[in-house]
This record gives C-alpha cells, structure tokens and sequence, in this order.
C-alpha cells in the first residue's frame, strides 16, 4: 500500500506526519521523500545513506560534421532547445524535455546521446524504515524525472510513505499518482483551505481517494472543517499548535520524539487509512 | 526599476505574509504572484479584477478514434508514459508533456496537439498597487511558462506606470517556476525559519540565486521559536556574504490578520513592528547596491546540509 502525504500548500507539516507515520507502521516499511527539490525527510529520520547515484536525462548533441542543417530537429522540438540560423546549429541542454524527438526525426545519424545531470538519488536505512530521496542538482528546472526515479525504488511488498513537494502542479501530481491514498495534511488558515482546494481539485481529476488532516488546528476557523463536511472529505486527525512540537521540529525531532502521545492517534490514524 | 523576488525553499515560511507586509510599505510599485500553482497573495490584498484572460501554452495530444489502428508507434516512442493502447490509443492528459512525437510518426495521422489553455491571469487593482496574479489549471504543467508571462506583464505595467519596484512572490521549491521567478530579478529575499529544515532549504535557494547570479538578501521569520538556530543561520548567512534584513517573531497576530485578509502589517503587533523595519533596509540595501554596481561575486563555500549544525 502506497500513502502519499502531500497539501498544496507548504509548510504545514507533510514532512512532521509522514517521517512520524512510517515511524509508527509496524512491519516492513519504506519512506520516499519525493520533494526533491527541497527534501527534508532525512533531518528527522536521520537514516544512514548508503546508496548515491547520479540520475541524468537523455539530451541531444549535435555532431555538426555529419549534420545536413534540414532542420527536421529543430521543427519537431516544442521546447525550442534546438535553434538554427543557417547554418549553425546550437542545442541548449536545460530547456530539453528528453522526448527523443529529435533522435528519431534525423537521417544523418547527426544527433548523439549526451546526458544532463538533474540530481542524486540516494537510499539507506533509518533503523527499519528503508529509506530513499532524490535532491536536484541547484539550478536543474525539472523536478519530475527525479521524482519518478524515487517512485521506482517503491516495494511493492512494503508499506510505502511518500512525502510529496507542495504546490499543484506536475511534481505533485507525479509524487502522488501513484499512491493508493493521499494524506493532505493543511491548516485551517485561509492559505491553508484555498491550497486544500486545489489540491482536492486535481486528485478528483484522477479520482484519488483522500483524506484531511488539519495541523495546528486551533490557529484559524471552522471554515476549513465546513468545507470538509461538505465536499464529503473526511477530515481523519487534528493536532492543535503546540509550541513544544515546533521547537522540537527545529531541532530535527519527530513529532513521536516532542509528544510521544500522539503515537496512539497516528497508529489508529494508519490503521483507518489501510482498511 | 527594481525587482524583488521573495522565495523561501521551504514552503510556508512567511513568504506571502512578508510580501503583503512590503505591499503596504514600498511606495509606487507593481506587485506580482508568480506562485501560480498555489497563489494566495489575492487572499490579503482582496484585488479587483481590472481583466481576465486566458493562458494557453504548449500542446496536448489528441487521438482520433476513427483512424487510430491501435498499431502502438505512439506507445512505443512516448517517453512519458503518456499513452495507453488497448484497441485504440488512449492519451493520459495529466502525463502528456505536449512533445508532439506521437502525432509526428503516427502512420494514420490519428494525433492531433490542441493548444492546451492551461490557466487563468489577471491585472488587478489593490489598495496597494496594481497586481498580476494567476491561477494555473489543476495538475497542469507549464508554471515556469506562465511565472515568466506574469512577470512578464508586471514589468510591462511597471514600465508602463514608471514605477520603481516590482515586488514579486515566489514558488517553495527550487525547481521549474523558482527558476523563472529568479529570471532576471535585481534581488530576492528569502524568507527563512530558524529549523534545521529551513536551513537546509535555505542554503539551496541562496545557492541557486548565486547560480543565476542575482543578489541574496535573508530575512528570519518566527526566530524566537529557536533563538539559537536563529543565531547561527544569521552567522551562517553574514558569512557566505548574505545580509539579515530583519527579524520577524512568531505571532499569533499574523494568522489572526490573515483570517481577516489583510496583511498583518496593518495591525497593532509584534509581528508589524518588525515587519515594518524590514521594508527601509531592503530599500537601502537594493538602491545603494546598485548604485555602486558591485563587483564580481565572492565565492563562499557552501555549509553542508544536514543535522550537523552544532549549536551551543
């Protein structure tokens, strides 16, 4: 079983309810940290890495002796990574989406494989959580062919955490669409609910069940819990602010570790999402 | 003109609370949401649209069921798993990523690429200033393309009205619309909390504003959380080069304002007296750094990421 823990907005607390949930699973379970962009599962987890590899994209290199400027390249690339003014021809390496495009449409073998590092992939173990993220490389645009290379370490035998990116957009979707439950974890903020709503928007889109939980509860209204009630989500657990849980979160505790009588709720939290 | 991105890597740090705060203080300029997957800045500043329009970008392939043959060359050469066939090709909109190789070799020229209207922007008139503000479409792609057309707008009625400064919100993250939030900025101020995540998020969105080039500033948000972090972010960042505009504490206030839509500046607080120092150190720093056109950037080494940050 899959859960992804996401919630369009940031900061409201994937990264303390999921590294806690795995924490709290019994048996065999695996954490993939899919924010890979700014990933911060292991400053928690603390696991031991002992995997790192480097996960590049497949971009062209133009082999300008053999090419016979016909421009077929440059017409079938929607991403304009390809220009050619007479004849010079140039590819620009960040803005390829590695379609393969132009590979396909050249009949003078002109184009070569090179490669465009996007990050590092890197796993271990965190006492019996197995453990794995990706980080893009400082600069890398593109977040998704990571985020799929972490989901590819998934074990399908495990219970599977995914700490998902904030926001809405393709690296949510990719970190979650997998998942055989998401988790939005938000706050009762108007941030917090107009966020929600996106968020809930695009999982109907796939048709994905979720669930709510709402952290902090107490700093905000009832107008987020409204909502809930009717759009039918079921909001599944809520954690008033407490001040020890944020100092805590500072220093890299998990929220087990700040309040180890949360444990309870987030086993039975668990429980009810895997029946 | 000045440019002013407020980013943070970590998401909800305070980078929307800052920029509604700056909104009210900075006079004469043009504000901007480039966090078009998850905007919020309009919930503070409640604008009036002054004009919504559509945002069409990229393409999404189409099958046309009539004279698909299911023989499976677009399968086989979509790179993104885009494509499903059973009897007939079936395109998954949400995985498409709008390369046009399928429609290129498909043999019956059953594939046609629609123009994908991905989102929503909008000019709007605030208490505070104009606002260019966007929503992008549920699961869509394409934000980097529709953070560079709101900026893009924004520098047009800047340009337009003559103002003096573009204030820009950004994306958390570093990737694809942080990237082009970035894009041709004369400073960013990022937004930090004293967490050892918010550190370890900080030291990549100040390394990638050194990548791109653009001048970092930092200011500390709920710092009285951890005094002590708090400390050593701010020595961390004067050693790397990075200037501390100011020190927000945590405040109740700022959630209590945004339950209200307006910024919390506006308020009697803690929260707004530090926030409303912010503003006239940042004016400052950006004028008179660009008065002096400074040099080459000095290299720092990065500090390494992690629960190494030794405290006390």
């Amino acid at each position: 079983m899959q859960i992804a823990v996401a919630s369009g907005k940031g900061g409201t607390g994937k990264t303390t309810i999921s590294t806690s949930l795995a924490l709290c699973a019994q048996g065999g379970v695996q954490f993939l940290d899919c924010d890979v962009e700014e990933p911060n599962g292991h400053i928690f987890l603390k696991p031991e890495l002992t995997e790192s590899s480097k996960h590049s994209v497949a971009i062209p290199r133009i082999v300008t002796e053999q090419c016979s400027y016909c421009g077929k390249c440059r017409n079938i690339c929607r991403f304009n990574a390809i220009t050619m003014f007479g004849q010079t021809i140039m590819a620009f390496s960040e803005l390829c989406h590695s379609c393969l495009g132009c590979f396909l449409v050249c009949e003078e073998n002109a184009i070569v494989h090179d490669s465009r590092e996007v990050g590092v992939l890197e796993q271990g173990q965190a006492g019996e959580i197995a453990f794995v993220h990706g980080r893009i490389r400082v600069g890398e645009a593109m977040a998704v062919p990571l985020i799929n290379e972490v989901k590819k370490k998934a074990n399908k035998a495990d219970l599977v955490i995914i700490d998902a990116p904030p926001g809405t957009s393709c690296p949510f979707v990719e970190a979650v669409s997998g998942a055989d439950f998401v988790l939005l974890v938000t706050e009762a903020t108007p941030f917090g609910l107009h966020d929600l709503k996106l968020a809930v928007q695009v999982l109907r889109t796939f048709a994905k069940p979720c669930g709510v939980l709402v952290n902090r509860s107490d700093l905000g209204d009832d107008r987020l819990e409204k909502w809930c009630q009717v759009e039918n989500i079921p909001v599944l657990l809520k954690i008033p602010f407490d001040r020890t849980i944020a100092e805590g979160y500072a220093r890299g505790d998990t929220l087990l570790q700040s309040r180890p009588d949360l444990r309870q709720p987030l086993e039975n939290l668990l429980q009810e999402i895997v029946q | 003109m000045k440019e002013i991105v407020v980013l943070s890597g970590k998401g909800g740090t305070g980078k929307t609370t800052l920029l509604g705060s700056l909104a009210c203080l900075a006079e004469n300029k043009v504000l901007a949401d480039c966090d078009v997957d998850a905007a919020d800045l309009h919930l503070l500043l409640a604008p009036e649209h002054r004009s919504e329009n559509e945002f069409r970008s990229g393409v999404k392939a189409r099958v046309a069921s009539d004279k698909c043959t299911g023989c499976g060359t677009c399968q086989e050469l979509c790179q993104f798993g885009a494509i499903d066939v059973v009897s007939c090709a079936a395109v998954d909109t949400l995985a498409c990523e709008g390369c046009g190789v399928c429609a290129y070799f498909c043999p019956e020229q059953a594939i046609h690429l629609d123009k994908n209207h991905c989102g929503t922007w909008y000019i709007s008139d605030t208490d505070y200033g104009p606002l260019v503000h966007a929503q992008l479409f549920a699961g869509e792609e394409n934000s980097g393309k529709l953070v560079s057309f709101v900026k893009g707008q924004a520098r047009q009625l800047a340009e337009d009205s003559g103002a003096d400064f573009i204030l820009v919100d950004g994306a958390p993250g570093i990737g694809c619309p942080v990237i082009a939030s970035l894009s041709g900025a004369d400073a960013m101020v990022a937004v930090t909390e004293p967490t050892l995540s918010g550190w370890h998020d900080l030291v990549r969105v100040l390394d990638l504003a050194d990548h791109f080039q653009v001048q970092a500033f930092v200011c500390l948000n709920k710092w009285d959380l951890n005094p002590e972090i708090a400390a050593v972010v701010t020595e961390r960042c004067l050693q790397r080069g990075v200037d501390i505009l100011g020190r927000i504490p945590f405040d109740p206030a700022v959630i209590t304002a945004q339950l209200k839509g307006r910024p919390v500046v506006l308020t009697d607080s803690l929260a707004a007296t530090a926030l409303r120092a912010v503003w006239p150190v940042l004016h400052g720093k950006v004028i008179n750094t660009f008065s002096e056109l400074s040099g080459p950037k000095v290299a720092f080494p990065a500090p390494s990421y992690q629960g190494e940050m030794r405290l006390g």
